[in-house]
């Protein structure tokens, strides 16, 4: 069996488990924001239920609008504080202690390896990262399991990509996702899991993990995940407040298509509208002026995405011609932000730094584009009006590639500047 | 269950944001979702979709986030099924969901056009195209679909399980 099957197996009580098969499963952890935990809580209301499946198993985040970001905006965000004090939520995460949910629930050990978790947000697929099963789901599907702690769920098929190879200066996690997004389409992986392994892979750190499986929902992917080792040991055993188990892929699993990248042919790579399998190389790209640069979000707003961002920016300024915004995706990455020097270093440079929040990534608020506008960000999605206008226009990058284009004003690589 | 109803088209890959954008999203009251119904694919749409209508779109219908107001915006602008040549698994399982029926073609999708009136056998899964005079079959719906259809959606499904099995602690 594949490490899916296993966890999915583990998870209702079965040995083993096979693709294509429905079952019920046990779930480790329940999540929602801001936007999708009211729907939940209404359905749940509806339900009957007596009281929550367990009150420290269910996190409620909001990120997307908050801090709040209008009326409609406050009143959702009231329904999950309202909600979260009625049932006693452990795990409610308030403006000043919250961050970008995929960032702060594996920074804070509250997702652990062979853990089965869902969320009402499509990039759930992050703690894949941590060799867990995670998958976004809808806040029906939240509600349901905050009743019951379960879900139901179709095993699905598994698919394999290795890497291998040394990887390019400047090339990271997002590269290797976009370039494997532009490979096999926004449906390649369609209603399968995407296990990623390889050489580059085992010497890949955490934080590009993250990246990676974070946007396996970008090719339709059920879940991304890595089968854990001494990097995810090393990570988890500082954070984490659960016992956790480690799963492997046996040698003879069955992987419906594998495929194999060589990470030295892979340069930094940008995503162009309007989707996120439109990939070229960013060196092939200098024509492309750009209006304003976001760089944060559940993809890339870490502590090692700011200080490779600063690393390119440092000592220069932002285009005369374009807004560069920073999000620090937790308030302790801020913090550490704060501590190493790079929010200065992007305040000397004219950038703005705001407090962690989704915002400009969906649109909502701190940087939403007028028509005819055009960003460069280290966010997951370029559709059409992802990030304000259906007019306006987004290309995704990596962090460094974002802040050589917020120097040029155009489309850059980081070799450019350094 | 038969559905009958005018068809509108779309493309391949029309995502979450086409369907319902986020900058909506302040709200999950479903009679304001249905004004801005796949605005950001067609901004007339929201004026021209009628109670009883069908939308038939290509592969991946849906992509892209897990905000079930997409599939509560199309049910709530009175939509009463879409079809496509495949669903991105989010927006497949909360169409279910919230009792949505949702249907996949590949012959469907290719040869029905805009304006074509169609009827669909949701028990047996054969789609009519009345001003075309022909017939395509739809996958199968997995049985357990069929159960969340006809159960009125997961939190009524849910809710009979409690009742029947569920012992809270």
């Amino acid at each position: 069996m594949t490490i899916t099957e296993k966890i999915l197996a583990v998870h209702c009580d079965r040995e083993e488990v096979s693709p294509g098969e429905l079952i019920n499963a046990k779930v480790d952890l329940v999540l929602a924001n801001d936007i999708t935990a009211p729907i939940a809580i209404t359905e749940f209301k509806k339900i009957g239920a007596s009281d929550v499946f367990d009150k420290n198993r269910i996190a409620f985040i909001p990120d997307h609008f908050a801090p709040q970001k209008d009326i409609k905006a406050a009143e959702q965000c009231k329904m999950l504080r309202d909600f979260s004090k009625e049932y006693n939520l452990g795990l409610y995460f308030e403006v000043g202690r919250m961050g970008i949910e995929h960032a702060l629930l594996p920074e804070q050990g509250i997702i652990v390896p062979g853990d089965l978790v869902i969320g009402a947000d499509s990039h759930t697929c992050t703690y894949g990262a941590l060799g867990a099963f995670a998958t976004g789901v809808g806040s029906t599907d939240v509600a349901s399991a905050m009743a019951t702690g379960e879900c139901w769920f179709k095993v699905p098929e598994s698919m394999k990509f290795i890497y291998y190879g040394k990887l390019n200066r400047w090339v990271g996690g997002k590269d290797l996702i976009l370039y494997t997004i532009g490979d096999i389409g926004v449906d390649g992986a369609l209603y399968r899991a995407m296990e990623f392994e390889g050489e580059t892979i085992r010497s890949l750190s955490m934080h590009a993990r993250l990246t990676m499986c974070n946007m396996a929902i970008e090719a339709g992917g059920k879940s991304g995940i890595i089968v854990p080792d001494e990097i995810t040991e090393k990570y988890v055993k500082e954070r984490v407040k659960r016992p956790y188990k480690f799963y492997t892929s046996d040698r003879n699993a069955d992987y419906i298509e594998i495929r194999e990248y060589d990470c030295s042919k892979i340069p930094p790579v940008v995503a162009c509208p309007h989707l996120p399998s439109n990939v070229k190389p960013a060196a092939e790209l200098f024509e492309v002026t750009i209006d304003q640069v976001v760089i944060g979000s559940c993809t890339n707003g870490r502590i090692e995405d700011l200080r490779e961002a600063a690393e390119v920016i440092k000592g220069k300024k932002v285009n005369p011609n374009v807004r560069m915004i920073v999000i620090p995706a937790t308030q302790k990455i801020y913090k550490q932000a704060i501590k190493e020097g790079l929010i200065e270093v992007f305040i000397d440079a004219e950038a703005v730094v705001s407090t962690p929040t989704c915002g400009p990534c969906l649109g909502g608020h701190m940087g939403v584009l007028a028509k005819g506008e055009r960003a460069i960000a280290t966010t997951n999605r370029n559709f059409v009006g992802r990030m304000g206008h259906p007019e306006s226009e987004v290309y995704l990058s990596n962090p460094a590639v974002a802040a050589a284009s917020a120097i040029m004003g155009r489309i850059a690589t980081p070799e450019e500047i350094i | 269950m038969i559905l009958k109803g005018k068809v509108w088209k779309f493309g391949d890959n029309i995502d979450t944001d086409a369907i319902i954008p986020a900058r909506y999203l302040n709200t999950s009251d479903p009679k304001e979702l249905a004004k801005h119904v796949m605005e950001d694919a067609d901004k007339e749409f929201p004026g021209k979709v009628k109670a009883g209508d069908i939308i038939i779109a290509g592969t991946n219908f849906g992509c892209g986030s897990s905000r079930e107001h997409a599939p509560i915006a199309i049910k709530a602008a009175g939509i009463q099924s879409v079809i496509a040549k495949s669903f991105a698994r989010i927006f497949y399982r909360n169409a279910f969901n919230i009792g949505l029926p949702i249907f996949e073609s590949d012959e469907a999708a290719d040869k029905i056009e805009q304006g074509d009136e169609v009827e669909i056998d949701a028990d047996k899964g054969i789609i009519r195209n009345i001003t075309k005079n022909e017939e395509y079959t739809a996958k199968p719906m997995p049985p357990f679909m069929q159960e969340l259809i006809s159960a009125g959606g997961l939190i009524k499904w849910t809710k009979k399980k409690i009742k029947t099995s569920y012992q809270p602690t």
